[in-house]
């Protein structure tokens, strides 16, 4: 498998971010500090070129697999610290770098003039590092040390206002979540070691058809073994690219920096999970339980993440929903077989989702607010943006010809091609949701760039005012959602002292240039995959095939030019009911909300997941922990016992003392028979 | 001795490591009163030269044998066949270098923070470093005894003199509780000590085989001793109090080097005294540490004192260690030894950390704090990592150990793996709201205005922050020292030869099946 050395340039792809974190963090304090990016954004940039350079060698047919050390040994289990490079790492490299570099320069722009400015170049670093260790690795307990530390870099930025409880909570959540994913995952690897004795890729999928059709008791069920490591692994999966059920975490995730929302929430570690599924299809391919489940788990996700997105009016959380959304798609190909369409569509998905929200960053960077009610008209003040967004949100929508249309229609088509009743059911629901997502991104796009300008951040907070003053809403969370970025304007450099009252206007360039060059990825990167029906070579396929292999689809041109009509058709649609609704008859969201006030709330509040939660798992078990724990069993049980042994104790020696006579022939009495009893013992028990 | 390897460099290393601090003590006795930085500058002297001088044991120590190494032995007391008789390998060599740096770092964090009878203070420190020491070289069982029990006296004396509002209680149930199980164990030695030919050399009772139903009440007897100590559930309640009453450095000798004592027994007498009997209580056991890992972790979220939830996650912590001791196969055992050594680092860094902050605010509830990252941005981000560590976070110490211990609980009984693998989400749940109770947030009015950490504090957590690093990223430094000891142990348990690999072939077979 393995034809080529380890290279220094590949080793200085995870380990250029790992020097930058280190010398952010530990001189940004005193040293670095205002010019932390200097090391930042030149150490991605320098990954970004090793990552080049190593695209050249997998094109050129080398894979790389290689141990740098050995991690840990413990009698026959034995780990190492190392990379396999091969065209599916290759992808995600490129993916990882681009985004980052592109990103760490934009926060430049963004993060101008913030306290904590070294604190976020360094994690932002860190997270680099630990996403190429995740992709890189070539064992699985690599990938779980990259996805514990993605996770961790997740909860610091997530959480990187931390004076803000909501910034905090969120952190936490997302971090505890994960866990709840983990917990499969790590349960996962542990069946994988028991089973093949190793936790190498190679040598775990070298042996992979062994373990086709064997059955496993695990905990009193008799289980198929395939299916129970793919379904574990899965777990994880779930956790970190917010599927349901555990898809909660990433809308709290927004209160993160944005830069941080396009990078780690979009571009990159959310996509983690598909990478997993990916990863490890040898595994997935011997189980059409498992294979289903990824393909409906995926579908659900995507549908029902779509329809909340409709309702929100957080512009960071309408993006937010739409990736949870676009992760669901890429599982749903997954699923049916397709891990290319999948991949294909992280990849384009990369570009069109930073874009979109590093582009909202601007936004925010205008207007001090997230909510999109206070927004409108920004298309005059800010036109680069505008038309960034506007190119994102084309393809994201799978609008002809650009990055987005071809990998969703891969996917479409590929669900479509798989002739099994999941598949038929979960293609239903991704042409569904070929509807939904032109539809919120353009409801985005007209809300907040068409119109009127509606005041930004002294509007809402004027507005928030009133409300409070009249009556104590329960929707307060939803508001309160956006980056305190900006605010505070004071402790700003000289560049931000026009913002005060004189309206919204266009971002820096160092923000405005990064987001043009994601705008070229969101138009032309999904080239390289383009279906042979439209004189493509689908080159992207091909590249993968090595690793994630090719599903046979038997179906005729005609079908597939039918299923790309219809899935561009609804699309079309989609948008065009966008602007009906948010350009021309701008009461008709009003009322359609008042008409279908139930199911509005329901979505509004996201199917109240969270509350189920809070209510099932959350209370009870603090309850637990306060009122029975540390009320009952540890005060009164055990110590009641401790202290009423003493007790009894007291008691009973006042009984003993009538035994000391002060008669001495009683004592030696009392000494012959202890003695005679301790013989008695041991002769016994000897 | 076929058994041991005499100690191979030109003095006896074990004693003086045991005796240094000793001497230390001896000196500030003599000291005057009124000198009271000249006792404090001794004390911290004694416990560097006292480290210093374990060194050698970490570079010097042959890991490729189990036999007992620096072996020094000399008749004692022969009428009673008594020896003074001292040795380490694999399992027990760490924690001797654990008990010295924990020494330095007690000597440091109590440098303004004890007040009154300062030279009985640093006095009691170094005797219990001594003896704990002790505990951990000691080969002959009278041996072993003698510095189990001494140990408890300065220890008492700790919580006792210089602790919390309520310390005559916790010092008392503290003292009560670990000896009632001591004297169940004394019980169990004597009769041994008659069974295996009047002897008290640990090496040759390991050589006799006991009858099983002896085992048996042997095994419980032991448990006693150990369980308290360790502590397991539901013998545990002594802990949370000694923990929060005791003054820092009283804390962080109980977490980072007393509780390990009753691992440390399980794994040097338990276990190849009595093979027989603790496979056979291997249910047990194992439901009793998932328990522990369970209940523990979830009483952590009721807490509202900071030093009590760190002790309740102790419960927790050490129910992984008892977990991976009794899953009797190589990665359990292993992993149990590094994770004791890993509770030390991070447990004993974790009360140390709170030594100083408490030493500024004088408040350990969790109420009181919040926002401290603001203020004190240098000390949080030092609790910040202990915070992972204590978590189980990759490339930190604490995963190391805990995934080892999943990995051989999982191989053991699956049931205590799965269950166990809980006890970590709710482990991020105690510990990151913990940390953001205190550290995030609206800083507390009250905490306006706190300096943030000096050089000596500094210096008094940075080993703790380097070893949480060094085991995460390369542990064989660690383990490699266990290997052989422990592979030698799990023989002689899993008797009738039946190595370890055979037991791991076994597994993978039952899982395939």
């Amino acid at each position: 498998m393995a034809n080529m050395e380890l290279q220094w340039y590949h080793v200085l792809i995870p380990f250029l971010p790992l020097t930058g974190f280190i010398i952010n963090i530990l001189l940004g304090r005193e040293v670095t500090r205002y010019k932390a990016h200097w090391f930042a954004v030149s150490s991605v940039f320098g990954s970004w070129l090793c990552a080049l350079a190593t695209l050249q060698d997998v094109l050129a047919g080398k894979i790389i697999d290689a141990d740098l050390y050995t991690w840990i040994i413990s009698g026959t289990f034995k780990v190492g610290v190392g990379f396999l490079i091969d065209p599916l790492t290759a992808v995600m490299l490129i993916v990882v770098t681009t985004c980052a570099t592109l990103i760490h320069i934009y926060a430049i722009g963004y993060m101008h003039g913030d306290t904590g400015y070294y604190r976020f170049f360094a994690y932002l670093n860190l997270f680099t590092f630990c996403m190429l260790m995740l992709v890189m690795g070539n064992n699985f307990l690599q990938l779980y040390f990259g996805w514990e530390g993605v996770g961790l870099c997740s909860y610091f930025l997530i959480g990187y206002y931390f004076n803000k409880k909501s910034a905090a909570d969120a952190g936490k959540k997302a971090f505890i979540v994960n866990r709840f994913g983990d917990f499969g995952f790590g349960i996962g690897v542990f069946m994988v070691f028991l089973t093949f004795g190793t936790l190498h890729y190679a040598d775990v999928f070298a042996n992979v058809n062994s373990i086709a059709g064997k059955t496993v008791d695990f905990l009193g069920f008799n289980v198929d073994l395939p299916t129970l490591i793919a379904l574990l692994l899965f777990c994880g999966a779930v956790g970190k690219s917010a599927q349901i059920p555990l898809h909660v975490w990433l809308p709290d995730a927004m209160e993160g920096p944005t830069p941080v929302s396009a990078l780690i929430h979009a571009a990159t570690m959310v996509t983690a999970g598909v990478f997993l599924v990916a990863r490890c299809n040898p595994i997935f391919n011997l189980s059409e339980i498992a294979m289903n489940t990824v393909a409906i788990i995926g579908a659900l996700t995507m549908f029902f993440a779509a329809t909340i997105a409709i309702t929100q009016n957080d512009i960071k959380r309408i993006i937010a929903f739409s990736t949870c959304s676009h992760l669901g798609y890429m599982f749903l190909a997954c699923g049916v077989g397709a891990y290319a369409a999948g991949i294909f569509h992280l990849y384009t998905h990369a570009f069109f989702k930073a874009l979109l929200f590093l582009a909202a960053g601007s936004v925010i960077h205008a207007v001090h607010t997230n909510n999109i009610q206070f927004m409108g008209g920004l298309k005059k003040y800010m036109p680069i943006t505008y038309a960034v967004f506007v190119i994102a949100g084309l393809s994201a929508g799978g609008f002809p010809g650009l990055s987005g249309f071809f990998s969703k229609d891969e996917i479409i088509w590929s669900a479509y091609a798989s002739h099994s009743s999941v598949g038929k059911f979960v293609w239903i629901l991704a042409l569904a949701g070929a509807f939904f997502t032109p539809f919120y991104t353009f409801r985005l796009i007209f809300r907040t760039f068409f119109g009127e300008y509606r005041g930004g951040l002294a509007a809402e907070e004027a507005a928030t005012h009133a409300h409070s003053s009249s009556h104590s809403s329960s929707h307060d969370s939803h508001s309160s959602g956006h980056d305190p970025h900006g605010h505070g304007s004071s402790s700003h450099g000289s560049g931000h002292d026009s913002h005060g009252g004189h309206g919204p206007h266009e971002s820096p360039y160092i923000m405005t240039v990064p987001l043009m060059f994601l705008a070229i990825g969101a138009v032309a990167a999904g080239w390289v995959g383009i279906p042979p029906l439209l004189g493509g070579g689908n080159h992207f396929a091909h590249f993968l095939q090595p690793v994630v292999g090719h599903p046979e689809f038997h179906a005729t041109h005609a079908e597939e030019w039918g299923v790309m009509i219809l899935s561009t058709t609804i699309a079309l649609i989609g948008l065009g009911l966008s602007a009906f609704m948010y350009l021309r008859k701008t009461d008709l969201p009003e009322r359609i909300s008042k008409q279908f006030s139930l199911l509005y709330k329901i979505l509004y509040n996201k199917y109240y997941v969270d509350e189920f939660y809070n209510l099932t798992i959350v209370q009870p078990t603090l309850k637990l922990a306060n009122k029975i724990l540390v009320g009952f069993t540890d005060a009164k049980i055990i110590e009641g016992i401790v202290n009423g042994v003493p007790n009894l104790i007291g008691i009973f020696s006042q009984k003993l003392r009538r035994l000391q006579t002060g008669i001495a022939h009683h004592y030696a009495i009392f000494m012959a028979a202890g003695a005679v009893f301790i013989v008695a013992l041991i002769i016994l028990l000897s | 001795m076929e058994q041991v390897i005499m100690n191979n460099l030109n003095y006896p290393i074990l004693s003086t490591v045991i005796f240094l601090p000793v001497l230390g003590a001896l000196l500030i006795l003599i000291n005057k009163r009124s000198w009271e930085t000249l006792t404090k500058w001794i004390a911290l002297g004694t416990s560097i030269l006292t480290f210093v001088a374990s060194i050698p044991l970490f570079t010097h120590f042959d890991k490729t044998t189990h036999k007992m190494q620096f072996v020094e032995r000399f008749s004692w007391i022969p009428n009673w066949n008594i020896y003074y008789f001292l040795g380490v390998d694999g399992i027990s060599v760490l924690f001797i270098l654990l008990s010295t740096l924990c020494a330095i770092l007690c000597v440091l964090i109590s440098w303004t923070a004890i007040t009154n009878k300062i030279k009985e203070f640093y006095i009691a420190i170094l005797l219990t470093t001594s003896f704990m020491i002790g505990v951990f070289c000691a080969l002959d069982f009278f041996l072993f005894y003698l510095f189990w029990e001494a140990m408890l006296i300065p220890m008492f004396l700790i919580i006792g003199v210089w602790g919390g509002p309520n310390r005559v209680y916790a010092a008392i149930k503290f003292f009560l509780y670990t000896l009632v199980g001591s004297v169940l164990m004394l019980v169990g030695i004597i009769v041994l000590y008659l069974y295996s030919g009047k002897t008290f050399d640990i090496l040759t009772m390991m050589t006799k085989h006991y009858p099983y139903t002896m085992q048996i009440w042997l095994f419980w007897a032991f448990f006693a001793a150990f369980a308290v100590k360790v502590p397991m559930w539901p013998v545990h309640t002594w802990l949370p109090d000694a923990h929060t009453e005791a003054p820092t450095a009283g804390s962080v000798i109980l977490a980072a080097v007393l509780i390990k004592m009753g691992a440390y027994g399980f794994l040097r007498f338990s276990l190849p005294l009595l093979p027989e009997a603790s496979k056979a209580m291997t249910p047990v056991m194992l439901t009793l540490s998932v328990i522990a890992i369970i209940y523990g972790a979830i009483i952590c979220l009721g807490q509202t004192d900071l030093k009590r939830l760190i002790a309740y996650s102790s419960v927790s912590h050490m129910g992984f260690v008892t977990l991976g001791i009794f899953a009797l196969n190589t990665q359990g055992v292993e992993g149990g030894i590094l994770q004791m050594l890993n509770h030390g680092v991070v447990t004993g860094a974790l009360f140390l950390s709170v030594g100083v902050v408490y030493e500024r605010t004088h408040t350990r509830r969790i109420a009181d704090y919040g926002g401290l990252a603001t203020e004190m941005p240098i000390y949080s981000s030092f609790f910040m990592v202990f915070t992972l560590a204590a978590i189980g976070l990759p490339a930190t110490n604490g995963f190391i150990g805990e995934f080892l211990i999943l990995l051989g609980g999982f191989a053991a009984n699956k049931w205590a793996g799965v269950l166990a693998c809980t006890g970590i989400i709710i482990g991020a749940g105690y510990m990151l709201w913990l940390y953001q109770r205190v550290f995030f947030m609206e800083v507390n009015p009250k905490l306006h205005g706190l300096v943030d950490m000096n050089v000596r504090e500094t210096i008094a957590l940075l080993p703790m922050l380097i070893l949480v690093f060094w085991i995460g990223v390369y542990p064989n430094s660690f383990l490699s020292f266990m290997h052989t000891s422990v592979q030698h142990l799990l023989e002689r348990v899993n008797s009738g030869g039946m190595a370890q690999e055979a037991q791991i072939a076994k597994n993978i077979m039952e899982v395939i099946r």
